[in-house]
């Protein structure tokens, strides 16, 4: 299986890097710019599918790919079509938000 | 006394922390590589400053999951003194150690300069050998040291007085003008509400001399060592009386 996570800062967060992008994006001629947020994507393929393989995943991205603490991250699950080999075609995809609210669900180093 | 100094791939101030335990009469820094999984026999554990495998993906997201980690936690659960600065700050941030995060600088740069950073406190383990309101000369240097809580943590860290340093002016009045990459109410430094684990993102190793331009640093790790000695002649003495 094939997912795609994306992680953003939360909303309380000051995200210098994006005002800085926007910034230059109204020096280079576009005022029209309100905001830019800035975070990250990432492809990461998986051997195997199925919910449990899922559930481990939420938990990775609670535990490495995101902090709770300063950013919230969306897990999205692409479903190859059959036969195609590649890639997904991104018509499928089924997009599983979830929004950690903060301290308490990551696990700490034991 | 031995205080172990972790070493993970990137750590870039560790000699410097070597150098500031090793000038203190009584006390010995030895380096602990990260794959190592234990700290028995160590009285203290010192998170250095660096780019802890590289700072990839956040600083010291990856470095929390080196097999050391596991003997730091433990350690610090039984009540050893655990001390992280710069880079080690983020690494006990992530590892869940520290409450909060340290994030971009809001200054839109890398800050290298020296700051004056106020004690909050007078009975932290690290510092108590200066007193309340009293002037740290440390330097500093990152790009992501703005440290970040959500209200309530805030009001935990205040409450629970957790804050040890804010950035200050040379008067000692906390402003925006001394905050060096925009943490919130200039916060430079915070213990765990057990007060055994310290992190900030100063370099106390890096102000261990005056000839480096100052000796703050060096009181830092003296008020660990007198917290260590002072510790260890109570169970003594509670073990004679038991």
């Amino acid at each position: 299986m094939k997912v795609k996570v994306l992680v953003m800062p939360k909303a309380a967060v000051l995200d210098p890097q994006g005002n800085a992008v926007r910034d230059a994006m109204r020096h280079l001629g576009m005022p029209e710019v309100r905001n830019v947020r800035i975070g990250k994507y990432m492809e990461i393929e998986v051997d195997g599918e199925n919910g449990e393989l899922e559930s481990r995943l939420h938990g990775l991205c609670r535990d490495l790919l995101s902090n709770p603490v300063i950013e919230d991250y969306e897990l999205q699950k692409a479903e190859v079509p059959p036969g195609s080999g590649v890639a997904d075609t991104g018509q499928k995809s089924e997009v599983r938000r979830q929004r950690s609210e903060g301290r308490g669900q990551r696990s700490q180093v034991q | 006394m031995k205080f172990a100094v972790i070493q993970f791939p990137g750590s870039n101030c560790d000699q410097d922390c070597i150098a500031a335990i090793n000038g203190i009469d009584g006390l010995r820094g030895e380096y602990v590589w990260h794959k190592q999984t234990s700290l028995d026999g160590f009285d203290a554990i010192i998170l250095p400053g660096g780019f802890a495998y590289g700072d990839y993906l956040r600083c010291g997201a990856i470095a929390r999951f080196s097999p050391i980690m596991q003997a730091v936690a433990s350690d610090a659960r039984a009540g050893k003194l655990v001390l992280g600065t710069c880079n080690g700050f983020q690494v006990l941030c992530e590892a869940g150690l520290l409450p909060g995060a340290l994030v971009r600088n809001r200054s839109l740069r890398f800050v290298c300069d020296m700051v004056a950073a106020r004690l909050e406190v007078d009975d932290s383990p690290f510092t108590h050998g200066c007193p309340k309101g009293s002037l740290l000369r440390l330097p500093v240097a990152h790009g992501e040291g703005c440290f970040f809580a959500d209200a309530e943590t805030l009001r935990e860290l205040n409450d629970n007085r957790q804050v040890i340093l804010r950035y200050a002016d040379n008067r000692g009045c906390i402003v925006p003008e001394a905050n060096p990459n925009g943490s919130v109410e200039n916060i430079a430094g915070i213990c765990n509400r057990e007060r055994n684990i310290f992190g900030l993102m100063p370099h106390p190793d890096r102000a261990s001399d005056a000839r480096l331009g100052s000796a703050d640093g060096a009181k830092i790790f003296l008020s660990m060592m007198q917290t260590i000695s002072a510790n260890s002649a109570t169970s003594e003495r509670a073990k004679q009386v038991a």
